[in-house]
């Protein structure tokens, strides 16, 4: 049984039948055949972004939050390059979303067409795979496709540029399951390699689990594995920024976050330890910092589904090629067989170890005064937050830092930032994905002022959708991590680093029938933030902050792990020259 | 416990053979790529070697099983060993790319470049191109009373020789195809 629909009906169809129910989208000509689609059905929703890259965003927030794919739909030209940003940003962090993209009719394509551009050869660069799709008879295959691959292995973004003239075409419809695909990535890890691992943890004196967005990317079981490996063995266990929430926060195991601004124990156990596991991690520079000081003694085992990240910056003496949730439930397996064994004479004494820097106390902070501390903000945002069925995104810079030091994650699929690209501004239009994808929960974006304004017309969208997302702003009226890079490299020259003529935020708020709330004084944020809490609609939540907190710990550029800065006492010529022209 | 549906499935992409040996010495590779003759796929592999940085010696492409509609795409290409493992993983995952073949490791192979060559001059010189071509077995596909256009293929050093050879006597063009490779017995 054959369907003939138009091309246009088809992307409608396909996506019904890949169970969306959300688009983040901009219409604009050579989208109009979907949009009247689009107009004529109640299965899908559509939500009208004030910018293409925050519908890119928005998906990403709605996919990171679910785990499912999330999906946009922009005009061609100007439409296609507005969605540039968020295509690299969902490539860099393994975020699965479908963008479709208008094009002019076939026979105007290479004729420099009103709002034409190249936007496969734009996006061949910054999408897991796209597709020009010329033939109506192609398409739905095509879109199908999308999802399988944008879903399989490393996921990742997709785009399928489609010209108007092939919506308005009519053909065959093909269904999911007839469509053939090659691609099909290895899941299952070298069960040999497993065990070597397996063994290799049985006899570790210092062994430390680093874990990563694969993790939250395999799916909510590879998770739970995680967390029954981690109890069963007792080692310890840190994550990079895209990981946090596989395991709680709240776990006896629990280090924090590493790397750059990640916890004292958690940098210094991945220096000293002796068996390095890495899950779903890629060696970032973000986290070794100084490669060649990376954690000098330690065999490194490396579990990940995209063979180009084994051995690309880090040696790797385990290599095992697969997905998290199926190399986990195997090496949970393997170890139980071969009797449940660890070192327990030398785990007590890495715990040992490992309490003398959790001493340290690296987050600790002094808030006195009539001016809030950024990480008094968010100690208090934890504290009043913590209870409720709550999905945070950010925005990039310190304030983002501070919340992953500050904010306890108990679950997968609750934190929501742009960790590869640093995309400011990707937090609001995320946040208003997150929203869609779960409007009972509490949605709370902790953001900076400047990066806020990258992409505040999303408050028009919050608005019209009633979407009750708060968005969490530490004002310091700066850019705060610009700055605080210019004060300890640059002979604190602060270029062009402070924000002149930021506008009076709460009455921003009303100017598009939001809320706004100011607050300046630590003794009435509690107050402020139980009200902003207790509001029905979107909040803007301005928290006028101290403008030169810098965020500590941090390993500076160049520098191994067991050379972290703690705080502004040790900041003094930390940065040398060699170190100067990292990033 | 089993808790997870994940489609199985495996490709012949493995890591296992991802073994670097922190070498510094820069060695020259042949890769044969073989992809989906789709709109676009040498752009992608261009691209990723232009993007990341990778050294392209030479590359030639031709469509090479037309009811299967896959092209073949034969890379020469430098870097040091693990320049050259991260090559062939950033390859693996160009979704159009079926297989990628290192042929320089995997066991003995046979390379082949083309080559055209024209030479104009009278004379002695004339005499000595054409007794030269002979030598080397490069045919003549074209000829002038002042010129010839020679066809010659082998290996590129072979090709590079004649180049030398040809160049005082009045050498005037020069197309190559780049490399073809094949690994050698019956698999």
């Amino acid at each position: 049984m054959s369907k003939t629909m138009t091309g246009a009906k088809m992307v409608v169809q396909a996506l019904i039948d890949q169970g969306v129910d959300v688009v983040f989208g901009y219409p604009g000509g050579a989208v109009l055949p979907i949009y009247d689609e689009l107009f004529q059905q109640e299965k899908i929703k559509h939500v009208l972004v004030r910018h293409e890259q925050a519908a890119v965003h928005a998906a990403e927030g709605y996919a990171r939050s679910t785990g499912k794919p999330g999906v946009a739909l922009v005009t061609s030209g100007p439409g296609a390059t507005n969605a540039v940003t968020g295509l690299t940003d969902a490539l860099m962090d393994s975020i699965p979303i479908i963008v479709l993209t208008g094009q002019v009719p076939t026979f105007m394509i290479g004729s420099d067409a009103f709002q034409e551009a190249d936007t496969v050869g734009i996006t061949r660069p910054c999408t897991k795979h796209n597709w020009l799709v010329k033939d109506t008879e192609k398409l739905s295959a095509t879109l199908h496709e999308a999802f399988h691959v944008a879903l399989s292995g490393r996921p990742g973004p997709v785009l399928i540029d489609i010209p108007k003239d092939v919506q308005f075409a009519t053909g065959t419809y093909t269904e999911a399951r007839q469509v053939e695909t090659h691609y099909n990535p290895q899941v299952k890890g070298d069960l040999a390699m497993i065990t070597e691992l397996a063994k290799a943890m049985e006899t570790a004196k210092r062994p430390v689990f680093y874990t990563g967005g694969g993790v939250i990317n395999s799916g909510p079981a590879a998770s739970q594995l995680l967390r029954e490996l981690v109890a069963a063995t007792g080692f310890p266990i840190t994550s990079t920024l895209m990981g946090l929430g596989a395991y709680p926060a709240s776990g006896d195991n629990w280090l924090g976050m590493l790397g750059m601004h990640g916890l004292y124990e958690a940098n210094m156990a991945m220096h000293d330890c002796d068996l390095m596991i890495n899950i779903g991690a890629r060696f970032d520079d973000r986290i070794t910092g100084r490669i060649d000081a990376f954690s000098p003694r330690s065999k490194k085992a490396h579990i990940d589904i995209d063979a180009s990240s084994i051995n690309k910056v880090v040696h790797a003496d385990f290599p095992i090629l697969g997905d998290v949730g199926h190399v986990l439930e195997d090496l949970l397996n393997v170890w139980k067989a071969r009797g449940r064994k660890t070192n327990t004479e030398g785990l007590a004494k890495w715990w040992g170890q490992i309490k003398e820097w959790r001493a340290v106390d690296c987050l600790k902070f002094t808030q006195q005064g009539k001016v809030i501390k950024p990480q008094y903000a968010l100690e208090r945002l934890e504290a009043l937050t913590k209870k409720h069925d709550r999905y945070i995104c950010t925005e990039v810079g310190q304030h983002q830092m501070w919340a992953a030091q500050y904010l306890g994650f108990e679950d997968p699929n609750r934190w929501m930032t742009s960790g590869g690209l640093g995309t400011m501004g990707y937090g609001f239009p995320a946040s208003i994905g997150v929203q869609m994808a779960h409007p009972d929960a509490l949605v709370i974006n902790v953001a900076g002022e400047a990066s806020w304004l990258m992409n505040m017309q999303e408050l028009g969208t919050a608005m019209q959708y009633r979407l009750p997302v708060k968005q969490f702003i530490l004002n310091n009226e700066r850019l705060g991590m610009v700055r605080q890079w210019q004060e300890l490299l640059h002979g604190e020259r602060y270029s062009s680093s402070w924000s002149e003529s930021l506008p009076d935020f709460v009455k921003l708020a009303e100017a598009f029938g939001a809320k706004g709330i100011l607050c300046s004084d630590p003794d009435t944020l509690d107050d402020a933030i139980i009200e902003m809490l207790t509001h029905k609609g979107p909040v803007l939540f301005d928290c006028l902050v101290e403008k030169h907190e810098n965020c500590f710990p941090m390993i500076p550029s160049g520098k191994p792990h067991n050379e972290m800065l703690l705080g502004d006492a040790s900041t003094k010529d930390a940065i040398q020259a060699g170190g100067a022209v990292l990033v | 416990m089993s808790p997870l549906k994940i489609k199985k499935g495996s490709t012949s992409h493995s890591a296992y053979d991802l073994r670097p040996s922190y070498s510094d010495t820069v060695e020259r590779h042949t890769l044969a790529v073989l992809v989906e003759n789709e709109p676009g796929v040498l752009a992608r592999v261009i691209g990723l070697f232009a993007g990341r940085g990778y050294n392209i010696e030479s590359l030639t492409v031709a469509e090479v099983d037309h009811q299967g509609h896959r092209s073949r795409i034969t890379i020469v290409t430098t870097g040091t060993p693990q320049i050259i493992i991260q090559i062939k993983a950033q390859l693996g995952r160009i979704i159009d790319v079926h297989k990628v073949n290192d042929l320089t490791v995997e066991g003995p192979s046979v390379e082949r470049e083309l080559g055209l060559f024209k030479v104009a001059g009278k004379g002695e010189h004339r005499v000595e191109a054409l007794r030269l071509a002979d030598i080397f077995r490069a045919n003549v596909v074209d000829s002038t009373l002042e010129s010839f256009v020679f066809e010659i293929t082998g290996t590129p050093e072979k090709i590079d020789a004649f180049a030398d050879l040809m160049r005082p006597l009045g050498l005037q063009e020069v197309a190559r195809t780049g490399v073809a490779a094949l690994s050698r017995g019956a698999v």
